[in-house]
């Protein structure tokens, strides 16, 4: 489903060059639960953001479901993102003055789907994701776990085949981290391929496939 | 994304950031209100002067001696000196097919006299005709009768403030005046008319034009005022009188003629260009709202940075984003715009309420014109702040550092 091939990432910070990312080579299945793993700074969400077409790599090719979407133009990229890949942040990003409901609405709003079609979407979603007496919530009217739901639910939406998790589990305690992962699994089992950051060894380990990066590099790589 | 979710979107983000909104919609308010004020302020200050015109009479030409280049100017100070107008010249014109009627006028200042009391008032000489001309109306009596121009009466119509001057309460018709050396009649009082443009009739004395000339010991006219036939024979009837008196002077054309409607076109160009001098001043302000629209969206943009990364990470590309910080400035310039017009119109009704003798107009492109100006001016100094909303990099827009 994913492959990458000699990707570099070199960002400019004033005189230095800073590699994020060096001879990046990857090939994922589609349904893989990949979890990547490695200290700070050694260019875990730099991956991610390229898997997820938020970040252009400086050389190299990336091929999802088949087609090169390295060489697309941003508004086919937009595409891609829209249709293809959920995200799921540490900091969870929803909208504040947005209801729980019109949060798992947006993307659906965004890709300009009639009102009737989203409602009812919607209301699956919230009902799938334990949220419906939360529907009318905004997100600081939620606990942490309840808003990364939120965040998954809008990340599913649109029926992706690629979920991109950074760390979503960062900032939630370790009950509210362990239903989101469960979520996040089961969502695997339905067939999703999962790609997920995270620095917690525990959670690296119930991952089916393991990446360890380091200084930019893929060090390991149990698949 | 659909229109109606794109305006929903951006009502939803800008009630969301009151201070912002409510400096935004202040400085566009102020800006619509102050352009819409003064231009309908210019326009009240037209329509005032164009009915003051039109309650002097219509179809008006007036024929005055000596000729001059441009029309409305004053007769030339030198050169030859140019040939009076006479009693003959202005009986003349009434045989033209486009003049209804004329009045010769012959003006002067006299000493006006009734037992002990005594005035120093404009006396002037004129014809039945000048009544209905200049919409003149009467309260007691009657106007100057008809006649044969050339032969004077001694009778008089006067203004209603010298006759509370000279008579107070007394009966005035019949009752007899000196003006200057001479002794007229009281025919008529004329109905106060206070100020119009200058004349004040209500002080006047009217006496007919041969008494005039020989009360001032002339021959010659001060003008001749004609009315034409309708709106579309001024042209000829100007033409024309013209050509009767260059004929009656031996081929010298040593008359001006001016016609009211020029005059008014030129006054109307003075305050038309007035106007939008004062509506442009006022227009700067708008720039300023402008600007502080470009200031406060790109605050806006810089603070929902994460939002806009998140909006692209769902799939919107950046025209998406670009329309919707633009529907945002849009709509606020069009609410401040708004509530500009609503202050506008609120402002004019409280200065009409003062002024009830001066017709307050709102002009009727202002509003139209001051909210397109407005959406423009939102939309202009939007761009920038949108496009840098645009041109955000996601994942950096989306990390925090
Ligand atoms: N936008 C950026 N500008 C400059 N340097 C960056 C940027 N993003 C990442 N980096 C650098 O790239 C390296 C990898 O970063 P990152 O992928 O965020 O690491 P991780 O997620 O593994 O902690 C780090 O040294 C980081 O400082
Ligand atoms: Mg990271």
């Amino acid at each position: 489903m994913i492959r990458l091939d000699g990707i570099e990432r070199v960002f400019q910070v004033g005189e230095e060059a800073v590699h994020a990312l060096h001879q990046v080579d990857l090939t994922v299945a589609a349904g893989e639960y990949v979890a990547i793993m490695g200290p700070s700074g050694s260019g875990k969400s730099t991956l991610l953001n390229i898997l997820g077409l938020l970040d252009r790599p400086d050389r190299g090719s990336y091929f999802l479901a088949g087609a090169k979407v390295s060489d697309l133009g941003e508004e086919q990229q937009a595409q891609v993102r829209r249709h293809q890949i959920g995200f799921v942040f540490q900091f969870f990003h929803l909208v504040p003055r947005l209801s729980a409901a019109e949060n798992i609405e947006l993307p659906l709003t965004l890709a300009g789907v009639d009102p009737a079609e989203r409602t009812r979407r919607v209301d699956t979603a919230l009902t799938a994701f334990g949220l419906a007496d939360r529907a009318r919530h905004r997100p600081d009217q939620l606990s942490g776990g309840q808003r990364q739901r939120v965040a998954i639910a809008r990340a599913v939406i649109m029926h992706p085949k690629l979920i991109l998790a950074d760390e979503p589990t960062g900032n939630l305690d370790r009950a509210a981290g362990t239903e989101v992962i469960e979520i996040l699994e089961g969502l695997n089992r339905e067939g999703l391929t999962l790609i997920m950051v995270t620095h917690d060894p525990e959670l690296g380990d119930r991952a089916h496939r393991r990446i360890r990066m380091v200084d930019g590099s893929i060090e390991a790589d149990s698949g | 994304m659909q229109l109606r979710d794109t305006l929903r979107f951006s009502v939803h983000a800008v009630a969301s950031y009151r201070a912002r909104t409510l400096l935004m919609l202040l400085a566009m308010a102020i800006g619509v209100a102050s352009v819409v004020l003064l231009v309908s302020l210019g326009e009240s200050a037209r329509h005032y002067v164009a009915n003051q015109f039109s309650s002097l009479g219509t179809n008006l030409l007036i024929v005055l001696p000596g000729r001059s280049e441009t029309t409305g100017g004053p007769p030339p100070l030198l050169g030859a000196t140019p040939r009076d107008l006479t009693l003959d010249d202005a009986l003349a014109l009434t045989r033209l097919s486009s003049v209804r009627r004329m009045s010769p006028i012959v003006v002067g200042s006299a000493p006006v006299s009734r037992h002990q009391l005594e005035r120093e008032v404009l006396v002037v000489g004129a014809t039945a005709e000048l009544a209905a001309m200049r919409h003149l109306k009467l309260i007691q009596g009657r106007f100057l009768p008809a006649g044969d121009p050339t032969r004077g009466m001694s009778i008089c119509v006067i203004g209603v403030k010298l006759k509370t001057e000279l008579f107070g309460g007394d009966q005035v018709l019949g009752q007899w005046l000196r003006i200057g050396d001479r002794r007229f009649r009281v025919n008529g009082v004329l109905a106060p008319t206070g100020m119009s443009l200058g004349d004040d009739i209500d002080e006047t004395v009217i006496i007919p034009v041969a008494n005039a000339q020989a009360l001032f010991n002339t021959a010659s006219l001060f003008r001749i005022l004609v009315e034409a036939t309708a709106d579309d024979t001024i042209a000829t009837a100007k033409e024309r009188i013209s050509a009767t008196i260059t004929q009656r002077h031996d081929g010298e054309d040593d008359i001006t003629v001016i016609s009211q409607d020029a005059i008014l076109a030129t006054f109307d160009k003075i305050f038309r260009t007035l106007t939008l001098a004062v509506g442009g001043i006022a227009a700067i302000s708008l720039v300023v709202a402008g600007i502080m629209i470009m200031n406060v969206m790109l605050v806006a943009v810089s603070n929902r940075r994460a939002e806009v990364g998140l909006m692209k990470a769902l799939g919107a590309p950046r025209r998406h984003i670009l329309r919707i910080f633009l529907t945002e400035s849009a709509l606020l310039s069009l609410a401040g715009a708004l509530l500009g017009l609503i202050a506008a119109a609120a402002g004019l009704r409280v200065l009409a309420a003062f002024l009830p003798q001066f017709p307050i107009v709102i002009a009727d492109w202002s509003a139209p014109l001051a909210l397109g100006v407005a959406v423009t001016t939102g939309l202009i100094f939007g761009i920038l702040p949108a496009r840098a909303a645009s041109r955000l990099p996601a994942a950096e827009a989306l990390a925090r550092r």
